[in-house]
């Protein structure tokens, strides 16, 4: 499905290079010797984002992970150009952001683009009404239009009731609620969330990462969201890139970084993850061996969700594909290996 | 931070001392053999620049030249003064000075400002001002009042208007501010404002409009400052938010940051409020009226009841102005008008205080009880300061004298004369030492010409009775203020006394503190000095209070877990740790003291702030501009310096930079 898809966002060779004549030096064609960090160090200069690829497709949610000083945040910031990258293109839709002017930046993210910030961003003076409302009252959307607008998406995030309060006399929790509702009133097609999490305690942030899930069953926003949590990464991702030292490592689905992780930097993330809530039956599935009937689950569902039927069925199932073909079978102890962490073909 | 620290301690000892000692040989045998270089202990007449001179010449030139455009620029500002004073002081009047409208009733003055008190701070604060000003109506300061408020209403806008724009632009173009704005707005703040009155009288004329032109350029530095900061202080994420959301640069300035920054703009309005108040009250001297007036043309008779009584007056309004707009500035919405509401709904208290005026001045067309303070209900207190000074005349006069003549004769003479009698060489050269010391060539470079300065203009007699006057008061502050801050530090009931009586006085315009001087000890340099003491001991408090309390609480456990007695932990561990800042507090003392200085000269001092005084009662702009410049760098020397030690006493103790 995610091959199908049209390319929404693109990075083509992004560096942020911070550092006097940082453009002069990455424009002067240097050798690959000249960008190790410990050569540009020495010109005095120190790269944040490390020649960075990457497509993300419509409908996505792409996660940026990696610990801080990664260079995650700075690689948000130039794929909305809130900061310039110092070489590289962004292409939203094909066309380069960095080209557009300022008017035509404006107007791109007036209409384009919603942000969730770590620390919320939102303004003191104004009432959660008037904060959601105001992307739309900078655009001087009249005032009727754009408070109603703005009850629909308070509503959503379900913080109803709530309109008249002012930030601080919500909890963190609800303030990101109304981050979240002030980014989704321009109806943005591209989303971005800074660690939008992190500043909540463990508790409320599973909550906020259900209601996320659940937003964007409704919404299907493409989604670009930056975290340090590997867990918050693999339970809300499409495709995750793990970055370090300003430089993507690895990119793939959740199952594909805990089956075939790329380096040890990625295999230590993996190491301490609940494979059954990631790994699917298709990619612990035995050979079909002649079985060609019976009761069988799907192969994209979680080994967590199938485990019950699986064990309480006490015998091997058949694993069916999309078009309800068999195409492997799925043992009791199989899913007793994954569920205790064993690594059943190890 | 440690290896810091020790790697500092360990270093090769240095021969500063050797240099020091050489110098304290050379100045004595100059002191006791000045007939081997005259020249370099007294400087000779023959080599003095002419600087005065040529101020004189160029701002009689100015004069002859430009005036024509100042006074018509000081005639376009006299018109929304005449309204102002028209409003609330004097009526309208029409040619034959007869009142054609009335001003505004007193009674609907004193509700109103009960009702900007209970919108801005509730109960209390509403209450406050409405005792504050009923107590000015009642000891019939009024008229003298609001004349003063008149100028303080017009002023505080266009400060505020002022300090704002130059402070965006501060903001967003970083070279004004490294070239221009920064270094014009410390000399502002050093220089004695008096000193640029001069100038401001010849190219304005004399009269309430220059003295208001006078009081933006003193007041309005502090708002550039606030703002500047404040806006600085806007998180990053904020302002990233604005871009987000397509702000164009004008909607993220006016939409987001400045709303955002609010909080603190309005510690600069409170901070422009009061230094206006302060200075229109200096500012009657060259003719704005008012309280200060009163107070001056007292003292000048020496008729201390009416002195205290407008002082009073004066700290009165400089109390509700400063709660109300301290109030302001932490004002806590939490109440969204609805939709549909019309103007008047949105801001009912406006709507009040408005009906309140004019109705009572309605009222006082036909009733004069509410045009005038009625004379039954006013008392005066005159009599009253009158006895008391009288009878602590009679009782304690011998006493008074003894204290006087011992401290003229055993503190304050021997050491204003060991500094007038050493030689200039001595002084520089130990400046331009300790700046090496402190800081290195830099320090050095930049200390050396500005001490420098008083003695190529012929200033340098004046300059050390300065030095004089400032030190022996900065030391008494500091002998007084720290004891009392490290007292407060230790409990909470003494810190919340402490930061009320501090943050009194610090609200009380300069003019104020030399009253109780006067009354106990009549004119000099005794006065002076306590007056200064009084107007500067709060910073020796304050920062002592702070700098005790910062200490980490982990060492003073680790103290108590060693077995410290408290006078040990005191001594040993809070003392040390917490000298950078108490150094920072003589700093901010020794810079009060400096800026009290012009304003003791009314007392009788002999010192550059009666050379600034007398270049304003002579119009000599060269006289006035050069002693208030000496007085500037003499600030500008002292401050440098004691930061340095702060910075290096913070370094060797392993703490971390201060901003």
């Amino acid at each position: 499905m995610k091959n199908v898809a049209k390319v929404k966002l693109a990075c083509r060779g992004v560096w942020k290079v911070f550092g006097r004549g940082a453009e002069a030096y990455l424009a002067g064609k240097p050798s690959p010797e000249m960008l190790t960090p410990d050569a540009m160090a020495r010109a005095g200069l120190m790269a944040g984002v490390r020649d960075v690829s990457i497509e993300i497709g419509e409908g996505e949610i792409f996660i940026v992970m990696g610990l801080s000083g990664s260079g995650k945040s700075t690689l948000l910031r130039c794929m909305s150009r809130l900061i310039e990258p110092t070489a590289g293109e962004v292409l939203l839709e094909g066309k380069d952001l960095l080209k557009a002017s300022e008017a035509e930046l404006i107007d791109i993210r007036r209409h384009k683009m919603g942000m969730v910030f770590q620390h919320f961003a939102l303004l003191p003076h104004l009432s959660v009404l008037d904060n959601v409302a105001f992307p739309l009252a900078i655009q001087k959307v009249a005032k009727a239009e754009r408070e109603q607008r703005a009850r629909e998406v308070i509503e959503l995030v379900g913080l109803g009731g709530r309109e008249n309060a002012f930030p601080r006399q919500l909890s963190g929790g609800q303030q990101q609620r109304v981050g979240i509702a002030r980014s989704l009133a321009v109806k943005p097609e591209l989303w971005f969330l800074d660690e939008p999490f992190s500043a909540l305690d463990p508790l409320i942030r599973g909550e906020m990462q259900d209601e996320l899930i659940r937003l964007q069953r409704v919404l299907k926003k493409t989604m670009i969201f930056v975290t340090h949590d590997f867990d918050e990464a693999i339970k809300l991702a499409d495709r995750i890139a793990i970055m370090k030292d300003g430089r993507i490592i690895q990119i793939g689905t959740p199952e594909e970084l805990v089956m075939r992780p790329a380096t040890d930097y990625v295999a230590a993330f993996t190491r301490n993850v609940q494979r059954a809530k990631v790994l699917t039956a298709r990619s612990i599935m035995g050979p079909v061996n002649g079985m060609i009937a019976g009761d069988g689950v799907r192969a994209g569902d979680k080994i967590a969700d199938v485990a019950p039927i699986v064990i309480n069925a006490g015998k091997t199932m058949a694993v069916i594909d999309e078009s309800g073909m068999i195409i492997g079978t799925l043992a009791p102890q199989a899913v007793i290996d994954t569920l205790i962490g064993r690594d059943g073909r190890a | 931070m440690t290896t810091l620290a020790l790697r500092l301690g360990s270093a090769p000892r240095s021969y500063y001392w050797l240099l020091w000692l050489l110098l304290v040989v050379a100045t004595y045998v100059l002191w006791s053999q000045p007939e081997l270089a005259k020249g370099l202990v007294k400087y000779p007449r023959g080599m003095i620049v002419p600087l005065m001179a040529w101020i004189s010449a160029v701002s009689k030139w100015c004069v002859d030249n430009l005036s024509v455009f100042t006074r018509a620029i000081a005639a376009i500002i006299d018109v929304p003064f005449q309204l102002a004073i028209s409003l609330i002081a004097k009526g309208f009047m029409n040619v034959s000075q007869e009142v054609v409208f009335p001003r505004f009733s007193w009674i609907g003055i004193i509700g109103a400002m009960a009702i900007a008190g209970y919108a801005l701070g509730g109960w209390r604060t509403g209450i406050l001002s409405f005792f504050c000003f009923l107590y000015i109506a009642v000891v019939g300061k009024w008229d003298s009042a609001m004349l003063t408020l008149a100028s303080v209403v017009l002023c505080v806008p266009i400060g505020v208007v002022c300090g704002l724009l130059f402070g965006i632009l501060a903001f967003r173009l970083k070279w004004l501010d490294d070239w221009v704005l920064r270094p014009s707005l410390d000399i502002a703040q050093t220089m004695p404002a008096f000193a640029y009155l001069v100038p401001i009288l010849l190219l304005f004329g004399f009269g309430p409009v220059p003295a208001m032109i006078a009081t933006v350029i003193f007041a309005t530095p502090p708002m550039v400052r606030a703002t500047k900061l404040a806006l600085e202080q806007v998180p990053e994420e904020i302002t990233s938010m604005a871009d987000m959301f397509g702000c164009t640069r004008r909607q993220r300035l006016w939409r987001v940051m400045i709303p955002t920054a609010k909080p603190l703009l309005l510690i600069g309005i409170n901070q422009v409020i009061m230094m206006t108040l302060n200075f229109v009250i200096i500012a009657s001297m060259i003719g704005a009226g008012g309280l200060g007036f009163d107070v001056l043309t007292a003292l000048r008779r020496l008729a201390i009841g009416p002195a205290m009584e407008a002082g009073l007056a004066i700290v009165v309004v400089a109390i509700a102005l400063d709660r109300m707009s301290v109030a302001a500035a932490h004002e806590d919405r939490r109440w969204r008008p609805p939709a549909e509401a019309n103007w008047a709904q949105r801001h009912p208290y406006v709507v009040m205080a408005a009906a309140c005026l004019a109705v009572t001045t309605l009222l006082g067309v036909g009733i004069d009880a509410f045009a005038d303070v009625p004379n039954w209900l006013e008392f005066s207190t005159k009599t009253f300061f009158d006895e008391i000074i009288k009878w602590i005349n009679i009782n304690f006069h011998d006493a008074i004298e003894a204290v006087k003549v011992w401290l003229l004769v055993n503190v304050l003479n021997p050491f204003r004369n060991l500094l007038v009698d050493l030689p200039w060489v001595t002084v520089v050269a130990a400046t331009g030492l300790l700046g090496f010391q402190l800081s290195g060539w830099r320090l050095a470079l930049l200390v050396t010409p500005l001490i420098l300065f008083p003695v190529i203009v012929g200033l340098w007699d004046k300059t050390m009775f300065t030095v004089y006057l400032c030190a022996i008061s900065t030391f008494v502050s500091a002998l007084i203020g720290i004891p009392i801050g490290a007292w407060a530090s230790t409990r909470d009931w003494g810190n919340r006394v402490v930061t009320v009586i501090i943050d009194t006085l610090q609200t009380m315009p300069s003019l104020v503190f030399i009253i109780p001087g006067v009354m106990l000890f009549g004119i000099g340099d005794v006065s002076a000095m306590i007056a200064i003491v009084l107007f500067a001991v709060a910073a020796a408090i304050r920062y002592t209070n702070h700098g005790l309390r910062q200490v980490p609480s982990h060492l003073i456990e680790a103290a108590v877990a060693v077995g410290c007695t408290p006078r040990q932990i005191f001594w040993r561990v809070k003392l040390p740790l917490a000298s950078p800042e108490i150094m920072l507090g003589i700093n901010q003392t020794l810079l009060m003291a400096l800026a009290m200085l012009v304003i003791t000269a009314l007392v009788g001092t002999r010192d550059l702030g009666q050379e600034v005084y007398i270049g304003l009662a002579k119009a000599d702009a060269g006289r006035g501009m050069v002693a208030g410049l000496c007085v500037a760098f003499l600030g500008i020397v002292a401050d440098r310096l004691i930061v340095a030690a702060a910075k290096r006493a913070r370094r060797r103790l392993g703490l971390p930079d201060e901003q």
